[in-house]
């Protein structure tokens, strides 16, 4: 067997042991304490004590959130950055974010929460990212064929103008609704409706596999647009399908999670500086990385100042963004000394 | 008669200030074609359109006889590869990039390449002599081995013709002849037609059995380079004064050029004789 694919089984055997171990340790740690090896036992037994209710009702569904989000935004920005062949781009570039914001904000501000059910938060936060998704989409492939560039601009443009009018509904709307929006912007695992966690898991575990689909074209468009056509690839319809995904993706994430940021963008950097730039080991090693990735943020957000919760979007960007710098200045001087 | 490999009938393309018009070419089976002329004239245009990035307008493009915009984009590839001018595959090996060759070949859900894919890989490394650095990366090689890297990985996708924009340029003389000799020895050995885009007359003279002379978005001449290199088209096309004279070694058509200093020298000279 090639030393390549020796080299990618070690890495996923790598990640699926890290991922077990961080499962374990978010089912055990929290204001009660459970040692790893009586999670197994808690589980089986299944009686109705209350370890099997704090582990089964309220970390079990906050793990499982983890793991589906955290792979799908992580799996959403490699694939927007492979299509854009832009390092910069993830999923919150092209306004989906911003678009599920402003969605939940007009839901909130117009009390349609109230009115109708708590389900039309996420419900009208995914409206929001799909009508922003439709814009982008729309306005870039006028011409029958989509511009990269245009649709970058596009996206950013849109993302502006969706946040600042969330700050127009920000600004005229009542203390309490304020406190609301801004809440859910922050983003939270705490989902109380299990049905909306199976559907994102689904989702998340479709969506990787559908990925596959186009692990060859990706791996194509790592040479231009131009040359991945000359290579037999239709890059057309690659670039418009996996846009959907990706951005369908992230869309469903912010509606169920709020906006947990950074995930999208450093995890597919590290994945790259880890295990390379072949899609065939970067998709599935970006997901299960922003899985890890998500599952401990939100162990670190919910015990370092318990019994109070921090907003898990604020742990992900700060412990993301120092973990990334430190990689990114090892690997500088790495190719600084390969070159020097 | 040999058949054509390509055969360009009155096609028009281009962009809406620039336009190719009546362009007739054909290219028999086994053929080692250049496209030559100035700068802005249409070489790359047609080059384009004739890889498929380029609509065409009207005419047609025919390969073995089959037109080209009717073939699937893979067949298209599993019959003509394209080396451009430009390669960017900076983070990959040198491997790695040879055996996205074999991309038109795989099914869609053949996420590993097979023996067979590594073995051919090999096999045009090996005579395009990059086996020896295959593990590098792209971006830590110097031009003349990321342009025949990216010759084997052409070569890879086992195509009937292969069509190369401006293989030498910015090349010293020792890598262009290298790139053509290992070029002229694919089309004698193997058959493989070549059309390139090339800028340097005299190479193209040497290597091409047919020239291609494009001027403003038309065919100024074509033929073999004995009757596409006489200083009249040259100075017709290029606006330069040149002489051509044999190449004492091939016998091949070569053009001299001379700067206007000495032009002007030339010229005093024979006003003071007459």
């Amino acid at each position: 067997m090639q030393k390549k694919y020796l080299q990618w089984i070690v890495y996923l055997s790598g990640l699926m042991v890290l991922l077990v171990a961080s499962v374990i340790l978010s089912l055990s740690v929290g204001e009660m304490n459970l040692g790893f090896m009586d999670i197994f036992k808690i589980l089986r037994e299944g009686n109705t004590s209350m370890e099997y209710t704090i582990v089964s009702q309220i970390r079990l569904p906050r793990v499982l959130l983890g793991i589906a989000v955290g792979g799908s935004l992580s799996l959403s920005g490699i694939l927007l950055q492979g299509v854009y062949r832009n390092p910069l781009v993830e999923p919150y570039t092209l306004g989906i974010s911003g678009g599920a914001s402003l969605g939940v904000a007009f839901a909130i501000v117009f009390g349609l929460h109230q009115l109708i059910g708590s389900f039309i938060l996420p419900a009208s936060g995914f409206i929001g990212a799909f009508l922003i998704i439709f814009v982008v989409y729309t306005i870039s492939s006028r011409t029958g064929r989509i511009n990269i560039q245009s649709m970058l601009l596009t996206g950013v443009m849109v993302s502006f103008i969706s946040s600042s009018s969330m700050m127009l509904l920000m600004a005229i709307t009542s203390s309490e609704n304020l406190h609301g929006i801004i809440f859910w912007i922050m983003g939270s695992l705490d989902e109380p409706d299990m049905s909306l966690i199976y559907i994102t898991m689904v989702m998340a575990i479709a969506s990787l596999v559908a990925s596959y689909f186009f692990v060859q074209p990706l791996n194509a468009l790592r040479l231009g647009e131009e040359k991945a056509k000359h290579l037999g690839i239709n890059t057309d319809t690659t670039i418009k399908l996996l846009f959907l995904l990706a951005s369908l993706l992230a869309g469903v994430c912010v509606a169920v999670a709020g906006v947990i940021g950074f995930v999208g963008l450093i995890i597919p950097h590290l994945m790259r500086l880890l295990v390379g730039s072949d899609y065939r080991i970067l998709l599935v090693s970006s997901f299960l990385s922003g899985s890890i990735f998500l599952v401990l943020s939100d162990i670190i957000a919910r015990t370092i100042i318990s019994p109070n919760e921090l907003p898990i979007g604020v742990i992900t960007g700060i412990v993301g963004g120092i973990v990334f710098l430190i990689m990114m200045s090892r690997s500088t001087v790495r190719s600084l000394k390969t070159n020097g | 008669m040999i058949p054509n490999i390509l055969s360009i009938q009155s096609l028009c393309c281009g962009y809406p200030k620039f336009q190719l018009s009546d362009i007739k070419i054909d290219i028999p089976k086994g053929s080692f074609a250049g496209i030559i002329g100035p700068n802005g004239s249409g070489k790359t245009t047609l080059f384009r359109a004739i890889t498929g990035t380029l609509s065409i307008l009207s005419g047609k493009i025919l390969l073995n006889e089959q037109n080209l915009r009717k073939l699937s984009p893979r067949l298209r590839a599993q019959n003509i590869a394209i080396v451009s001018q430009f390669i960017e595959a900076g983070d990959m090996s040198v491997e790695d990039y040879v055996l996205m060759g074999r991309i038109p070949y795989h099914s869609r859900f053949s996420f590993f390449e097979g023996e067979e894919d590594f073995e051919i890989a090999q096999k045009y490394m090996e005579m395009t002599d990059t086996w020896r650095f295959k593990d590098r990366l792209m971006s830590e090689l110097s031009g003349g081995e990321q342009q025949l890297a990216a010759i084997a990985r052409a070569l890879t996708q086992q195509p009937q013709l292969l069509l190369l924009d401006e293989p030498t340029s910015h090349l010293d003389i020792t890598h262009q002849v290298h790139i053509l000799n290992v070029l002229q020895q694919l089309n004698q050995e193997m058959g493989l037609s070549v059309l390139m885009v090339i800028h340097d007359l005299n190479l193209a003279s040497e290597y091409c059995d047919q020239l291609i002379l494009v001027n403003q978005g038309k065919i100024h001449t074509q033929g073999t380079p004995e009757e596409v290199l006489t200083f009249q088209h040259i100075e017709d096309v290029y606006k330069t004064v040149v002489v051509t004279q044999s190449n004492p070694l091939s016998g091949k058509p070569a053009v001299f050029l001379a700067s206007r200093k000495v032009l002007k020298e030339i010229r005093d000279k024979l006003a003071n004789t007459q």
